[in-house]
């Protein structure tokens, strides 16, 4: 027989439309209302924490749906929004500052469905409201701050290789060390190429010009951005958002989405803050007293205090800001003045312990870092000026080898202390990032985008159904079907992948109904041409699909080669769309050519047929 | 086939080529002289800027908005009606960076200005010029990254002098959405981008179908002109080509009604691009490869019995 399948080509399509209609399910279940509660740092989360919860919300006359437990955080659900509200205040108000409390929705997909890992899509920011940034990492201060460290890297090899030096100076993107005469050069060339590999050495007269190489170039740029979504990440678990994207776009842009969230003035307190500390030793043989900047003793930098008296700190750093690991607000248990506990890493706490060593009885300085966006008028245009706050908020005494641990002093108030922990706990940025992009969307207009979306989709694909049946008579019937299939398997693959359906996606989508049938027209018309020349009702149907294959793949191909081409190149609206169009074209060519195949030869392929109706 | 000629097929295309030149030109000239006198109005995606989407409880009066905005110290505030009369959009020149913000607390105070009227923040978009700048840069990008993957494909299948058809049809078809959207000054955003890629990509598929059934033509016909061939081709593939652009409109056009106003853009350039596609893979494409002097032996190359069978 000719218009029949093998079994194993049946049953094939048949698993995979199962599947798809099986993963394609948790779209159509809906959302609780609910509230997540995620432990911070050392707080614990566990069984305790849940009876806690329950008997919370029992006091208070709340009933939730259910309480899952899972790693990182306590699902609560409940049966409408406003029990959510009250219970969120609720537990936000009596957990304490351990726990992050966020409004949620979770998708109520049944157990069932979600032990064999099918969830919904997840929806992007214009489907379900909230706000999205996208960040522009300064990768070349990155770069610099390298070059910084290289230099002062340079100047203490040389001075432990007992090799003389006369000077380095860092400038121009390039680091230029100079020497008494020829013989140290050499030496010091030697040492330099050995130990400081990410260097790549010059030599001009006498003195050795060093660059950074384009490896440890790129490779500062690339671990910026990396950084910089870390500490992101962190600092967005603080706010208690529940489902954020943090995600590198390009090479130095991160999108930021944060759904739910209205107030982006809070959430840009939060992410755009680039506060850090460094900490070095005062000057303690020179007066800072009446010294201009730039002309300070040599290996010193002139800084102020808040009160803005001019104090000598020593160039070199002893530790810097990435190399906390935790940080927490609290009260010195001496002076009971706020203060902040500090740990640091590994490399931070050895060089803090060496340097407090060497240094008993001397002060040494915190130095507070915040870079900030400032906007000035220049001839009526505005012009956004980076400006860079450093300011010693601190100055002690060293009376001991400071460890792993140590705490600051000095701080204003107990509400500057838990900032300043907030912002150091949560790690630096490595470098200045800026806001190039942020979108609000309105929960309702969220709401309207996913209705009128889904609308159009839906009357665009009953007016194209009705055309087919009308057209193509039981042929049409058995098109529409491979339809359905067709938008089943698109739902399943994209909740499959856990792609961001989009309101473009939604129109990707309603487009590749459009298109998807032609896979079906192309089919159906040759058939009706080969019964027209007058052959055989099964060799016209045979005919029909194999003649069809090879211009549908070719057409096809290069849809593809252009939504490919808008995957890679495009963002936002343009990626959304493409990811659906590929999809859809790939799963019309299944749907088209295999179901369509498999029905029409269930209803014609095993008998004599008197008429086609087509 | 009743009424068919003695050539076998019922339309002479190919007659109305000439004329379909001219048109084709003229439509092309009149889009490339406004697209270069006037050129895309480019929406905030591209320029920068800022965009707040409104919605008021009553209509609302777009001159007063406009005067509210100008009184707070915005130049030349763009105010328009979005949807309903109740919505309102309102485009800012781009501003300076990260005053967002700001910018956003004074615009909610100037339009809060008259207690009777609520205004309710839908949407507000702050994006800056450099990242307008990239898209508009990896657009153009993408655009002839596509069209060289599309005519290195179509060559490779087919013949080189396809290619240039299919690829001139496609420019054809991107001039003339391009051309829409300049002369009526419509907004040119990044999901008309998308949708004019889409379209490059939907009539290349239009074209092909005609290329497939020439080239299966040519080797399943022995004699006849290469002028009749093509023609025969055409009006085989006719009910198709009309009937998917047909359903494809009616999914753009229900896009267009219902889809809000966030896909209407999209949706209309679709809707141009399949009118003009379906045109355009007809006359333009083999209208093309005929002039370019396409012949049989230059596709029969890929069959093994190939070319030594079609000396007459």
């Amino acid at each position: 027989m000719r218009n029949r399948f093998p079994l194993w080509k049946n049953l094939l399509i048949i698993a995979v439309l199962m599947l798809a209609a099986i993963y394609s399910l948790p779209n159509f279940f809906g959302e609780d209302p609910s509230v997540q509660i995620s432990p911070l740092r050392s707080a614990k989360l566990d069984e305790a924490t849940r009876v806690q919860v329950e008997k919370l919300l029992s006091d208070g006359g709340m009933k939730p749906k259910s309480l899952e437990l899972s790693e990182k955080r306590l699902l609560v659900r409940f049966m409408e929004t406003e029990t959510q509200l009250k219970a969120a205040d609720l537990l936000s108000g009596s957990l304490g500052s351990n726990y992050t409390v966020a409004l949620n929705l979770a998708p109520s997909t049944p157990g069932w469905l979600r032990a064999i890992n099918a969830q919904p899509m997840y929806l992007g920011l214009d489907l379900r409201g909230g706000v999205h940034f996208l960040m522009q990492v300064d990768t070349e201060a990155a770069v610099r701050q390298a070059e910084e460290r290289y230099a002062e890297d340079v100047r203490s090899l040389l001075r432990e290789s007992k090799i003389r030096y006369l000077s380095v100076d860092r400038n121009n993107r390039t680091i230029e060390v100079k020497f008494p005469d020829d013989q140290t050069l050499a030496q010091a060339r030697d040492v330099l190429r050995r130990e400081l590999r990410g260097l790549e050495l010059d030599g001009s007269g006498n003195a050795i010009q060093a660059r950074l190489s384009e490896i440890e170039r790129r490779e500062t740029r690339r671990l910026a951005v990396a950084q910089n979504i870390t500490t992101l990440r962190n600092r967005i678990n603080e706010l208690g958002v529940a489902e954020p994207v943090i995600q590198q776009q390009g090479e130095d842009r991160i999108v930021v989405q944060l759904p739910g969230v209205q107030d982006t003035a809070r959430a840009k307190e939060i992410l755009g803050a680039t506060a850090t500390l460094e900490f070095r030793l005062v000057d303690t043989e020179h007066s800072a007293q009446g010294l201009e900047e730039g002309k300070t003793p040599l290996g010193t930098r002139l800084y102020q205090d808040r009160s803005g008296r001019p104090i000598l700190l020593q160039r070199k750093i002893i530790v810097t800001g990435d190399q906390i690991v935790d940080a927490s607000s609290g009260l010195d248990s001496q002076s009971g003045s706020p203060a902040v506990f500090v740990t640091l890493n590994g490399i931070g706490a050895r060089k803090m312990s060496d340097i407090t060593r060497e240094n008993i009885g001397k002060p040494m300085a915190v130095v507070y870092i915040e870079t900030k966006t400032e906007t000035r008028e220049v001839d009526g245009r505005k012009i956004a000026t980076k400006k860079k706050i450093e300011e010693v908020i601190n100055v002690a005494t060293i009376r001991d080898r400071f460890s792993k641990r140590f705490q600051i002093t000095g701080l204003d108030s107990t509400e500057e202390a838990r900032n300043l922990s907030l912002l150091l706990r949560a790690g630096a940025l490595a470098a200045p990032v800026d806001i190039v992009e942020e979108r609000t969307v309105g929960p309702s207009l969220g709401k309207e985008n996913i209705e009128q979306g889904t609308r159009s989709f839906i009357i665009g694909f009953v007016l194209i159904a009705a055309v087919m049946i009308l057209y193509y008579k039981v042929f049409g019937i058995i098109a529409n079907i491979t339809l359905l299939f067709n938008v089943a398997l698109i739902l399943s693959i994209l909740s499959l992948l856990q792609a961001t359906l989009t309101l473009p996606g939604i129109a990707g989508i309603t487009l590749t109904i459009g298109m998807a049938v032609d896979a079906n027209v192309l089919i159906y018309e040759r058939i009706k041409e080969e019964l027209r020349n007058g052959n055989s009702i099964q060799s016209s149907i045979y005919a029909g699909f194999e003649r069809a294959f090879s211009t549908i793949f070719d057409s096809n191909i290069t849809t593809l080669l252009a939504a490919i081409m808008l995957f890679s190149i495009g963002s936002g609206p343009v990626k959304g769309f493409a990811v659906t169009l590929t999809i859809g074209i790939l799963t019309s060519m299944f749907t088209a050519v295999m179901c369509t195949r498999m029905l029409v030869n269930f209803v014609y392929g095993q008998r004599r047929v008197a008429k086609l109706w087509i | 086939m009743t009424d068919t000629n003695s050539r076998g097929y019922k339309i002479d295309f190919m007659r109305w080529s000439w004329p379909a030149v001219i048109l084709s030109a003229v439509l092309s000239v009149v889009s490339i002289v406004s697209l270069g006198w006037q050129g895309l109005n480019f929406a905030i995606d591209f320029t920068g800027g800022t965009i707040i989407e409104v919605a008021y409880q009553e209509p609302a009066d777009l001159e007063e908005v406009r005067q509210q905005l100008r009184d707070a110290g915005f130049a030349n505030p763009i105010v328009q009606h979005f949807g309903t009369t109740r919505e309102v959009l309102i485009r800012l020149a781009p501003q300076a960076e990260l005053t967002s913000t700001d910018l956003r607390a004074r615009i909610m105070d100037a339009l809060g200005k008259n207690p009777q009227v609520q205004a309710e923040l839908h949407r507000v978009e702050f994006v800056g010029p450099q990242v307008g700048e990239d898209l508009a840069e990896s657009a153009v990008v993408a655009l002839l990254l596509a069209i060289l993957g599309i005519l290195a494909y179509v060559a490779w299948r087919f013949e080189y002098r396809f290619s240039f058809g299919a690829i001139l049809a496609s420019a054809h078809d991107i001039v003339l959405i391009l051309g829409v959207f300049s002369v009526f000054q419509l907004d040119f955003d990044l999901s008309v981008l998308a949708a004019v890629l889409a379209i490059l990509g939907y009539s290349i598929n239009d074209t092909i179908v005609i290329f497939d059934r020439i080239r299966e033509n040519f080797r399943k016909i022995r004699r006849g002109e290469v002028l009749d061939i093509i023609n025969l081709s055409i009006n085989e593939t006719l009910s198709r080509t009309l009937m998917t652009s047909f359903l494809t409109l009616l999914a753009c056009t229900s896009m267009a009604i219902w889809g809000g106003e966030v896909l209407r853009n999209f949706a209309l350039a679709l809707i141009v691009g399949i009118v003009v596609g379906t045109y355009s893979s007809i006359y333009v494409a083999s209208a093309l490869a005929y002039r370019l002097g396409i012949s049989r032996a230059d596709l029969l190359l890929p069959e093994k019995e190939g070319a030594t069978d079609n000396r007459p």
